[in-house]
């Protein structure tokens, strides 16, 4: 277990200050990409392995080359050149050449070096270039334990893609999810975690309860999720960094639907009783329910909007599944989609603007979006079952599950424009994911 | 049928310690016998309720109506349950998978609902049933199809 924790624990890392190189040059209107726009044509950015000595030094800054070029690659605005076409040896430390990198079309160039310190952990520092304005953009200095490495790698590329696209990265994140497994009718399902890229897997619960759809408190620190192990399903929070795992609050009935407030202080969840299902908040550890909607209808799936001042959830009030905005406090409460067919699982963005959903119509499901007074529906994308989406922290970026018929349910991961979509790397069968905010 | 025996024989095996010795080679319910029927099986267990009552009712997709159909297995389950007033259950709910997982959640209770209310209204005193919902987690039929789907939406009433 403590082994764990030290993975685990993001207050166990030791990420010593940020140190600023050099102030960045003043903005250079020509090195930017404005992810604005529906269709982006990625920015070509060249990546070389960071210098170091021998050993591992040298390995290491090879792997952070790596590590950065797919968070970049993976964002679909960048695309990281293929490392033989270099023409400069940057590997020995010195100051970049232009000409040798525009000679290979590269607009941005990231160098960077590792050191190993006194007390034995590493110091990274890194620069991104503009290669045409042949300016420094950006430039830090980082400290970690040597096995971190992977976590400087993902807050450089998200340094990188802030200095460029103006907007937050969400490299430096983690994904929690089910990993299932077995037959249908006796499906094995875990909760796992792993970071964004799906490095550092690893299992949560061993599969002799059935869980499902944990969530992210906003610290990252704990995950709140349903489980069958008491027999009846309920709320449960884990921590990631005691290993704690315990129900929470005794409340009887089914409780499910578990997610954070904005501030981490208050679950709120689903309840049934007699057949009706309503929402209810409590305390984060327990304590202080009280019920937000009333009446016989199942009202399901509430997320809270970032400022905490609203509640949008699934409704079948009106006859069939719809979405609602209510106040925080109960009360007010508007229908938001007025499309055909069924809306579900609703989730606020992390900026505020849009509410991601699953939809079900014509036998299809779909993943789409619309703002918070239902108006702007765009569906992104349509399989035999989408469902579950969740935010990258910066609110461009979705992640959900998708299953073809007769097949089992994997990750994806979808721009907010309805492109790159890409499969999330994961050992089995997935569902269920939750996006973590920044780690930092 | 074989599908149905497999999932109905974990709660046998459970049961086996406390009621009369199973038949070897027992090949499953076969079917709903008439009111006061009896079957093969031990008296007040899971398979004998299956097998003179039926263990099972279906519903119509995003729907928690109790059918007639429905009706008179429940019918015969109040029947049977009052014949053995020690046997307690749980009614499962659940769903297809035509849905999303939480409302499906929501739907399972609410048919496991339906189902007890039905039983408590014909006399069954409310304490001997209990409810669960596995929503579209525990599928009877592995299959993306129609049919498969009506078998899956289904209240289950089992032998605690």
């Amino acid at each position: 277990m403590k082994q764990d924790r030290s993975v685990l624990g993001v207050t166990w890392l030791a990420l010593a200050a940020l140190l600023l190189l050099l102030a960045p040059a003043p903005a250079s209107a020509e090195l930017r990409i404005d992810i604005t726009r529906g269709k982006v044509e990625p920015m070509p950015i060249a990546i070389p392995a960071f210098a170091g000595g021998g050993g591992e030094e040298g390995k290491v800054g090879s792997d952070l080359a790596q590590v950065i070029s797919a968070d970049l690659g993976s964002s679909g605005l960048f695309r990281p050149l293929d490392p033989r076409s270099f023409i400069q040896n940057v590997a020995a430390g010195e100051g970049p050449r232009f000409g040798d990198w525009r000679q290979i079309s590269a607009q941005a160039l990231v160098t960077g070096s590792v050191q190993t310190q006194g007390d034995g952990r590493f110091r990274v520092e890194f620069r991104l270039w503009d290669v045409v304005a042949e300016q420094q953009l950006a430039g830090f200095a980082y400290t970690t334990t040597r096995q971190n490495w992977r976590r400087i790698a993902h807050i450089i590329a998200d340094q990188v893609y802030k200095r460029i696209t103006g907007e937050d990265g969400y490299f430096d994140t983690r994904i929690v999810y089910i990993a299932e497994s077995g037959p249908a009718q006796k499906r094995v399902k875990r909760l796992a975690m792993m970071d964004q890229d799906g490095a550092n897997h690893q299992y949560l619960t061993d599969g002799k309860a059935l869980v499902l759809t944990p969530r992210f408190s906003p610290s990252a620190q704990e995950i709140t999720y349903l489980s069958y192990a008491s027999g009846t399903p309920s709320v449960y929070l884990y921590n990631l960094d005691t290993g704690q795992n315990r129900s929470v609050g005794n409340v009887p009935g089914m409780t499910f639907a578990p997610r954070f407030s904005p501030d981490g202080s208050r679950l709120i969840f689903s309840r049934s009783e007699n057949g009706a299902t309503n929402i209810y908040v409590m305390g984060a550890h327990g304590g202080g329910m009280s019920r937000l909607t009333e009446g016989n209808s199942i009202d399901t799936t509430p997320s809270y909007s970032p400022d905490g001042a609203k509640i949008v959830f699934n409704s079948d009030r009106g006859g069939s599944q719809q979405l609602y905005v209510m106040d925080s406090g109960g009360g007010g409460i508007k229908r938001i989609s007025f499309g055909n067919g069924k809306y579900g699982t609703p989730v606020w963005s992390p900026r505020g603007d849009l509410i991601a959903f699953t939809k079900i119509e014509g036998g299809s499901f779909y993943i789409g979006v619309m703002r918070p007074d239902g108006s702007g529906e765009r569906l992104l994308t349509q399989d035999f079952l989408v469902e579950g989406p969740t935010w990258a922290p910066n609110g461009r970026v979705l992640m959900y599950f998708s299953q073809a018929r007769g097949r089992g349910p994997r990750l994806y991961t979808i721009d907010l424009t309805g492109s790159n979509q890409r499969e999330v790397t994961t050992p089995g069968d997935a569902s269920d994911p939750a996006w973590s905010p920044l780690l930092r | 049928m074989l599908l149905r025996f497999i999932a109905v024989a974990g709660a046998f095996l459970m049961l086996a310690a406390c009621s009369s010795t199973p038949e070897p080679g027992a090949s499953g319910p076969g079917g709903p016998g008439g009111p006061g029927g009896s079957s093969r099986f031990g008296p007040g267990s899971q398979q004998d309720l299956a097998a003179t009552a039926g263990d099972r009712v279906f519903f119509a997709y995003d729907r928690s109506d109790i059918s007639s159909e429905a009706q008179q297995i429940l019918q015969r389950q109040s029947g049977w349950l009052k014949r053995y007033p020690n046997v307690s259950v749980t009614i499962e709910g659940h769903t297809d998978e035509r849905g999303t997982r939480e409302y499906n959640l929501a739907l399972g209770e609410r048919r496991a609902q339906a189902v007890k209310n039905v039983l408590v209204a014909l006399g069954i005193p409310a304490a001997r049933v209990s409810t669960i919902s596995y929503g579209k987690e525990r599928p009877e039929v592995p299959h993306s199809d129609d049919q498969s789907y009506a078998q899956n939406r289904r209240g289950v009433t089992t032998v605690n």
